[in-house]
């Protein structure tokens, strides 16, 4: 059975929080490798909410491509919301 | 109507944790033997989930004894007479197909008992059970899945799910058979009447025969006797090896 396919499992551990990548595991198909998310990520009460997805179904950004991917934004300071002031009083910005 | 006599009550409530806790024995020989890692883990986590109802309901059976026997005495210092799991627990496993077989027979017995048991008069019962309910709802998917996986997957795995189901089959009737039974705790509404139980489990079965395209075996029941004592060969060995540290270290810890 070494020919099952890899998932990657996305756990959401709170209501209102986003799904988090936690893991990968082998499953012969979707409903199992759900089952099996929840069996091998869930099992302390992690989450409450589950997604697997195929491993081969994401294209992921190359370590090659780092310096053209991240690098130009390293000096770009203004894109960062920093420059203003913030009223007083004002408690959910 | 003559109210139960206290070991009755005592011995139905081992019959229930003992198959619990020898059910969840042959689930760990899975551990490290599973065909796949995750399925190593989930084996696991159900074997964990079947020692704990035993472990509860060992602990109410001590407490109604009255003997101050704990759940740890009930368990590694009974003697192989003394327990009254049904043989279709018991025996061993080695084939994966045999393994969810069983796993498909014994949660759907499960579910439909601890089902009715929330209902019971005796409320610490009724409380495992209710806890329970949940969680063998989670082994009957999950041995429901790989039976129908294996059952409707190559001509290969279609003749040994069909192998492994006739081989755990003659066993299953043993589940339904109350004489063991103290009338008056049905009576009473502690225990449920096995045999009320033996269409609805079934049918959950047949349900799930039928998708793997398998066909239910028409073979005759075996001798059963378990539930007033009487084992299969291989209980020795297993309540061996499950008994054998806190027998040879009397008061051992962590």
């Amino acid at each position: 059975m070494s020919d099952w396919p890899l998932w990657e499992v996305f756990v959401r551990a709170r209501r209102g929080l986003s799904h988090v990548h936690a893991g990968s595991l082998h499953a012969p198909d979707a409903e199992m490798a759900l089952r099996n998310a929840r069996d091998l990520y869930t099992r302390r009460q992690e989450g409450v909410s589950v997604w697997v997805v195929p491993a081969a179904q994401i294209t992921a950004s190359s370590p090659d491509e780092r310096d053209a991917f991240f690098d130009p934004a390293a000096d770009k300071v203004y894109r960062h919301p920093t420059f203003y002031d913030v009223p007083e009083g004002v408690q959910h910005l | 109507m003559s109210s139960p006599h206290p070991t009755a009550h005592v011995d139905y409530l081992l019959a229930v944790a003992d198959d619990a806790l020898v059910n969840a024995q042959r689930l760990g020989w899975w551990i490290s033997r599973a065909p796949q890692l995750e399925e190593d883990v989930a084996l696991a986590n159900i074997g964990l989930d079947q020692l704990g109802q035993a472990r509860a309901l060992l602990a109410h059976a001590g407490q109604v004894e009255g003997a101050g026997r704990s759940e740890d005495d009930l368990a590694y210092l009974r003697d192989e007479r003394d327990f009254r799991n049904v043989h279709l627990v018991e025996r061993e496993q080695t084939d994966f197909g045999v393994a969810m077989a069983r796993l498909l027979m014994v949660a759907a017995w499960q579910s439909h008992l601890y089902a009715a048991l929330r209902g019971s008069t005796d409320a610490t019962l009724a409380a495992v059970a209710a806890k329970a309910v949940k969680e063998v709802a989670y082994h009957l998917d999950h041995a429901g899945r790989w039976v129908v996986r294996l059952g409707d997957g190559t001509e290969e795995s279609h003749l040994r799910m069909q192998a492994a189901l006739d081989a755990e089959w003659p066993h299953l009737e043993e589940l339904f058979d109350g004489s063991f039974l103290d009338p008056a705790l049905v009576a009473d509404g502690v225990a449920v009447d096995p045999a009320t139980l033996r269409e609805p489990v079934l049918s959950t079965i047949l349900a799930v025969v039928e998708e793997a395209t398998l066909a239910a075996p028409r073979v005759r029941p075996a001798v059963g006797g378990g539930r007033t004592g009487r084992h299969t060969e291989q209980m020795g060995y297993l309540l061996a090896e499950m008994q054998h540290l806190t027998r040879s270290h009397p008061g051992a810890t962590w």
